[in-house]
């Protein structure tokens, strides 16, 4: 009764709503996916149009209890996720075992996401991210999420100043592509590594200072590339 | 962010920021837990950063894109949704959609990753509500005198890897013994005020102190200056004094 994982896993680039429909194969039906977007989070006429907006598209319609639209994300994000806990040394059935988890909690938390805050990727990256904190290291990852902070709620960029997801998520690609080797380097490392900026700096053999100054000018074109200094 | 942009802010804002890197290491998830519970700190008090942390997962968000995918082996999509149906209440989906309330978009409800309090502990910020254990803020908090003029609180023990967190409530006028650093050690401020080599330090100010950086803080208002301090490798004391009280404060 349900679609073979691998039939889904052959669209993880991103299949499309309207014809391989993984949801039409699962129990229960589901609303239709595009039912609980919220209009002003999404201007793009099109959703499916473009992948970033048809990925927050559906974390928010998995809010709702959208089992297609989960499935959706399953095939997009746990091979992601999976390959993201390789990269930082778990074995396979280790890495498969969180990436399982990581969309698990995907489905628990989908109400908290916010599609004007965040891309899914960035939101999907940071469930995986302090899971393998607490896997790996038998740590918590201490962090304030917006509906508890103790003042000035609303000096943070409001949601019409944001990008929307599309041209957030191909900006966000062009700073990529445009970080130094030496740059992409020490974020790589930063990210898929677990190595704080001394031990990065050992790994090259380079100052500590180097390693800072990298991560700070790839921040900057990070900040240039998501600002609305075009706009 | 200049400084230009930190006067022009309220005063209540504060005027001392992680760096760039360290907010990277911070969202990429590569800080120790005390030290990431500093950043966490201050990101409760501070707009600017939480906007650059989120350009940081942003970025995280772009490398996982960028991954090339590693199909799942063993677990699949329906062993997923199995695992949903025997840990969730088997409802509809249909039927559970429609019985949720409408889906507002602020403010989303007030119950967030993390379990909810125990108790209500007003003047500490969130962050550190899952450490200490007071029903009356910082003034509840069973502190243990360390040295003349400093007390402590001690949030999580030294790691194998010799980071520890704690609080230290200093008095007016006291010095911290001159001290160097192993590796990073960061001095996130609750109330009072400090100064050291390197600037004046109030609440919502983090100071971030590496391998180069040699200071001695001395509490430098007429209240006492409660501050978090979390490291990721023992500090050096230089002084006699300071080596003297070492192994008594075990920063």
């Amino acid at each position: 009764m349900i679609a073979p994982l691998a039939s889904l896993l052959t669209h993880a680039a991103g299949p499309d709503r309207t014809s391989t429909g993984p949801g039409g194969a699962l129990p229960g039906g589901a609303l239709p996916a595009g039912a609980c977007v919220d209009p002003a989070a999404d201007p793009a006429a099109d959703p499916a149009a473009d992948p970033a907006a048809r990925l927050s598209a559906d974390l928010v319609a998995v809010a709702a209890g959208d089992r297609a639209a989960f499935a959706r994300l399953f095939a997009h994000f746990a091979p992601r996720v999976k390959a993201y806990m390789l990269k930082l040394g778990l074995p396979t059935q280790r890495a498969e075992d969180l990436a399982q988890d990581t969309m698990l909690s995907v489905w628990r938390k989908a109400s908290l996401y916010d599609p004007a805050k965040a891309e899914a990727a960035a939101w999907v990256f940071t469930i995986a991210r302090n899971l393998r904190i607490d896997v790996l290291r038998r740590e918590r990852h201490p962090e304030v999420s917006d509906d508890e902070l103790l003042e000035h709620e609303d000096d943070g960029p409001r949601a019409d100043d944001l990008l929307d997801c599309d041209r957030r998520a191909r900006r966000l690609r062009g700073a990529l592509a445009s970080l130094t080797p030496e740059q992409a380097e020490v974020v790589r490392l930063s990210f898929f590594a677990d190595l704080a900026h001394p031990a990065i700096a050992e790994r090259l053999d380079v100052p500590l200072g180097t390693v800072k100054s990298r991560l700070r000018l790839a921040m900057a074109k990070i900040r240039k590339a998501l600002g609305d200094d075009d706009r | 962010m200049t400084d230009a942009q930190a006067t022009a802010r309220p005063a209540v804002l504060p005027n001392h920021h992680p760096s760039d890197a360290l907010l990277v290491a911070y969202g990429a998830g590569c800080l120790g837990e005390g030290l990431s519970l500093a950043v966490a700190v201050h990101l409760a008090h501070c707009p600017d950063c939480r906007t650059v942390l989120a350009e940081v997962e942003a970025l995280g968000g772009a490398l996982l894109e960028d991954l090339p995918p590693a199909p799942l082996e063993t677990l699949s999509l329906s062993a997923t949704l199995a695992r949903l149906d025997r840990e969730e209440a088997p409802a509809n989906p249909c039927t559970a959609a429609r019985l949720r309330p409408p889906r507002s978009r602020t403010p989303f409800p007030a119950a967030p990753i993390a379990a909810p309090d125990p108790l209500p502990v007003p003047a500490l910020p969130r962050p550190l509500r899952a450490y200490v254990m007071s029903t009356a803020g910082l003034d509840g908090l069973a502190w243990q005198r360390l040295a003349p003029g400093v007390r402590r609180v001690e949030l999580l023990p030294r790691t194998s890897s010799g980071g520890a967190a704690q609080l230290l409530r200093i008095a007016p006028g006291t010095a911290l013994p001159h001290h160097g650093h192993g590796g990073l050690e960061l001095t996130m401020v609750l109330s009072g005020h400090f100064s050291d080599e390197l600037g004046r330090y109030g609440p919502g100010d983090l100071a971030e102190a590496d391998g180069h950086t040699r200071h001695q803080p001395i509490a430098d208002s007429h209240r006492d200056c409660i501050c978090l301090i979390a490291t990721d490798a023992p500090l050096r004391f230089t002084g006699l004094m300071g080596r003297l009280m070492q192994p008594f404060i075990g920063l």
